[in-house]
């Protein structure tokens, strides 16, 4: 078997290692018959013995990739993180695994193969110094003839810099800045990005103005009662310590925290500097729809939003009466806004009247739903609720003094007439309370809205009927 | 006032505040701007305090002078604490210096209330006004809203502030009559409602994707979100008397109704000055931890608040995380076949998170699972294989052991993460 030499350009060449191993996969050489090394980087990823083995066979031209040759776009991202890795087998690992990958088809669903696991370790790790290089840049501000420069030291595990640079000149369009690795740096001069050689720690290091202002945060953002340093050093580990300016602060805060702590537990509240007069005791005399905001007499009024007080003028002669709030009512506080809602306003439209004239409410103040994962679902309320609410909807048709109740829906009837009525029985006909007050038994709209599409439509017409009967009513008032 | 004072003193009255995810922004940046900023989807975590917390924002605040006088809380007026205000022009410059230095993703501005809720709010606002305004700035913005502050204020941050939250602070209502009698419960949800339909409102409207920028050109980048994406809340934990299982039913509750995208959970924490009918207590760290993480089950793992906290009692277990908890209480439902569940079973096993069973639903397609590919998942077998049942390992009777919760209880620790899920 002959040695092929592949040679990338530098370390984090990705692109040379994309060409190069389309090349040797399209002259079908195997995994093991390449020796892969980086420019100036003697021997690094020769298999032990290269260089006693024969010389390089000639290479033929590289021909064009064939379809066989495709493989999973997951392969080529997890290639691009783990090929800027530091160890040494990466490229021979990478192009192992592009080889069985076009090999073996199985492999591509095969999360759980060993040369796949170690290639995403790779990409893992690569990925972690990526993201802690996007925090742990500090830059300092350097004023010069041109205005300020931001420089920053920084010292990645993996050859990561011109794979991040683009991040920093997204996020720092507006300065002109240099990050200075010791392998590598890269300069940012607001129009375009250079890279560079490394240099050394104490060529870029300085302090910054405004460090003391960071200080000075840092160490007031800590609560000294929750210390917990392993949490902390979990995420960001001691090495790259000695390039914040923060991490200075951490061994002496630790150190008071428990103190400080003690300090507070252990002393006494102290008399209050100055005391605000309470507020005053809630009035008598308000409106019901005021006292019903703070009603917590059903157990699911802690999970709605808010009461829904009816709506409309003070005045009406008419007052429709639905079931609850749902959920467009709970979130806006309004009555009828939702589906139901829209579909009442069509038909009061049909049935020639407006709805500006009408005092719209619910038997129930409170939205009672069941959660559904992320969802609320409506659910009817119960006699304990309609029992519980009917005080409300009292003073609310004492307080609008509507000679004329709609009642739309079983609810609303049970509610206004103190007994369960059947709407099917019922409906269309004006029954009366004993305060005399006419009460017209209907549908409720979201009834409607749950019927079979065929049944909707005779239904709808009947419904538009018994709401005509208001307009006949009012003018005949 | 020296400006280092003030920040002395309005970082400390923010440090109570759980919040701090800048995650979840439009992605945005400054290219082709003299300005500075960007979001990818991601926040960044620039730096951790000692107490474990990621630190990715300037978080202070406007002022921590207040009217309000909740018990919980340091800011309260009859506190002793020091006061400070700043400036609307002293925060812009400290968040464009931090951010310039790459010390943190964006801001997160509250403030105690002062004069009114409207007039607070105002000022918040002004502060991401003159941000994004004035020197198109880029990065995250988070404005803590004031309570009940009129909807027109309401929908002017949200169209300058990433993310937009008001704090709950306590799980019941009682909880706020007796702790924080000037708040209005219903006016802290009736703000989230609004925000709710601000947040929906704007998304439908920017669903069909206006023209942009002539073709062959790349759209312009703006400066400020059309509207915040998101909300979020925090509830203190231990101030007051709720158990775990009314805490999560809210949380449930209120992700349902107001689309929020976190609940953060404080524990009550001890305060410099704190108010005499407030026993002080050390925190309870690990009954948050736990909360989390239940937490978590909800949102990812499909589970409910009563499932998770249905001992007796309404406590979490301190000892074992939520998931061991439940499956604990719930052997019937156990052992689980790995190479043939579906995906809800799977993500009720105790050990496997959700990308390990992704992992096994994809693997599964060309090879039966055994045990060394769990250690090759680096899952904990020692927790996942009294549950399971694999190729080569059936958990026999050890699942009906009563030795079984001894053993996977692990020695007492700290908690340690600040956000985890359960593993
Ligand atoms: S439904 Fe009615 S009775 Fe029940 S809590 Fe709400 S307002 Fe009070």
């Amino acid at each position: 078997m002959s040695w092929h030499d592949a040679t990338l350009a530098h370390a984090a060449d990705v692109q040379g290692w994309r060409d190069t191993a389309r090349g040797l996969l399209a002259r079908r050489v195997p995994p093991e018959a390449v020796a892969w090394r980086v420019a100036g980087d003697a021997g690094a990823g020769a298999p032990a013995g290269l260089f006693d083995a024969p010389q390089p066979a000639a290479q033929p031209p590289i021909p064009p990739a064939s379809p066989a040759h495709q493989v999973p776009a997951a392969f080529i991202t997890l290639a691009e993180h783990a090929l800027l890795h530091s160890e040494p087998q990466r490229f021979a690992l990478l192009y192992r695994l592009l080889w069985r990958l076009v090999q073996e088809p199985a492999l591509r669903h095969d999360s759980l193969d060993p040369d796949r696991v170690a290639a995403e370790a790779l990409a893992r790790q690569v990925r972690r110094d990526m993201h802690k290089m996007k925090a742990f840049v500090r830059f300092t501000e350097r004023p010069t003839a041109h205005g300020p420069r931001f420089v920053a030291w920084f010292e990645p595990e993996h050859h990561i810099v011109d794979a991040v640079a683009p991040f920093f000149m997204r996020r720092f369009t507006g300065m002109h800045w240099s990050i200075v690795t010791p392998r590598r740096s890269v300069r940012w001069d607001g129009r375009a990005l250079a890279f560079g050689p490394g240099a050394r720690r104490d060529e870029v290091v300085a302090e910054d103005a405004q460090e003391a202002l960071w200080l000075t945060y840092y160490e007031h953002i800590f609560n000294p009662a929750r210390l917990k340093l392993d949490a902390m050093q979990s995420e960001m580990p001691r090495k790259y310590w000695h390039n914040l300016p923060e991490a200075r602060l951490i061994a002496p805060l630790a150190a008071q925290a428990r103190q400080r702590t003690d300090t507070m537990l252990s002393q006494p509240a102290s008399v209050p500097q100055r005391r605000r007069p309470a507020l005053p005791a809630l009035v008598d005399g308000r409106s019901a729809r005021d006292a019903a905001a703070g009603c917590l007499d059903c157990p699911h009024a802690r999970h709605a939003t808010q009461t829904v007080w009816g709506e409309g003028p003070a005045t009406a002669s008419v007052m429709l009466v639905g079931e609850q709030p749902g959920d467009q009512e709970d979130l806006a506080g309004r009555p009828f806004v939702g589906p139901a809602g829209q579909l009442l306003d069509r038909a009061l439209a049909d049935a020639g009247l407006d709805r500006g004239t009408l005092y719209l409410t619910n038997a129930v103040k409170h939205f009672r739903f069941e959660l559904r994962g992320k969802r609320r679902l409506h659910k009817s309320p119960g006699q304990r609720e309609l029992q519980a609410c009917s005080r409300w909807l009292e003073q609310e048709v004492a307080e609008v003094g509507a000679r004329r109740l709609v009642a739309l829906g079983a609810s609303a009837a049970q509610s206004l007439l103190s007994e369960r009525v059947a709407v099917s029985e019922y409906r269309g006909r004006w029954l009366e309370r004993p305060d005399g007050r006419q009460v017209l038994v209907t549908w409720h709209p979201a009834a409607l809205l749950r019927l079979p599409p065929e049944a909707q439509a005779p239904a709808y017409r009947q419904w538009v009927d018994d709401l005509a009967q208001i307009a006949r009513v009012s003018q005949a008032h | 006032m020296e400006l280092k004072q003030k920040l002395a003193v309005l970082a400390d009255a923010a440090k109570y505040d759980a919040s701090c995810a800048s995650s979840g922004a439009a992605p945005r940046n400054s290219l082709g701007s003299q300005g500075v900023g960007s979001t990818e989807g991601m926040g960044i975590c620039h730096s951790y305090a000692p107490d474990g917390r990621c630190i990715s924002l300037l978080k202070v605040l406007l002022t921590n002078f207040c009217l309000y006088d909740c018990l919980y809380c340091v800011n309260r007026v009859s506190s002793n604490v020091p006061r400070a205000r700043f400036s609307v022009d002293e925060v812009v410059q400290l968040t464009l210096d931090f951010y310039r230095r790459n010390y943190i993703e964006g801001l997160f501005l509250s403030s105690g209330i002062i004069r009114s809720a409207d007039y607070t709010m105002e000022q918040v606002t002004e502060v991401a006004r003159v941000l994004r305004e004035e020197h198109d700035f880029r990065g995250y913005i988070h404005l803590k809203t004031i309570p009940d502050a009129s909807p027109e204020l309401l929908a002017r941050a949200g169209r300058y502030a990433d993310r937009l939250s008001i704090n709950l602070e306590l799980p019941t209502v009682e909880g706020l009559q007796a702790l924080a009698p000037e708040k209005d419960a219903s006016g802290i949800r009736r703000s989230m409602a609004r925000l709710r339909l601000l947040i929906d409102g704007a998304r439908d409207e920017s669903r069909p994707t206006a023209p942009r920028a002539a073709a062959g050109l790349p759209p312009k980048p703006s400066a400020a979100p059309p509207f915040a994406r998101s909300q979020s809340t925090q509830i203190i934990v231990g101030a007051d008397p709720a158990d775990d299982r009314t805490i999560l039913q809210t949380s449930g509750a209120m992700y349902a109704s107001y689309g929020l995208r976190r609940v953060y959970y404080s524990a009550f924490s001890p305060i410099p000055d704190a108010a005499r009918t407030l026993p002080l207590q050390a925190p309870p760290l690990e009954r948050e931890h736990r909360l989390y993480q239940a937490d978590w089950l909800m949102r990812f793992y499909g589970f409910e608040a009563d499932e998770i906290a249905g001992a007796p009692g309404g406590m979490l277990d301190l000892d074992v995380d939520p998931k061991l908890a439940w499956a604990l209480r719930h052997r019937e439902r156990f052992p689980v076949d790995v190479n043939r569940a579906p995906r809800e079973l799977l993500l009720r096993v105790p050990g496997l998170g959700v990308k390990a069973v992704e992992r096994i639903l994809a693997s599964r397609r060309s090879r039966r699972l055994r045990t060394d590919d769990l250690a090759r998942m680096r899952v904990p077998a020692a927790k996942v294989l009294p549950f399971v049942v694999l190729a080569d390992h059936r958990p026999g009777r050890a699942l009906e052991a009563s030795s079984l919760a001894a053993r996977l209880r692990p020695p007492p620790r700290q908690a340690s993460l600040f956000d985890t899920a359960p593993p």
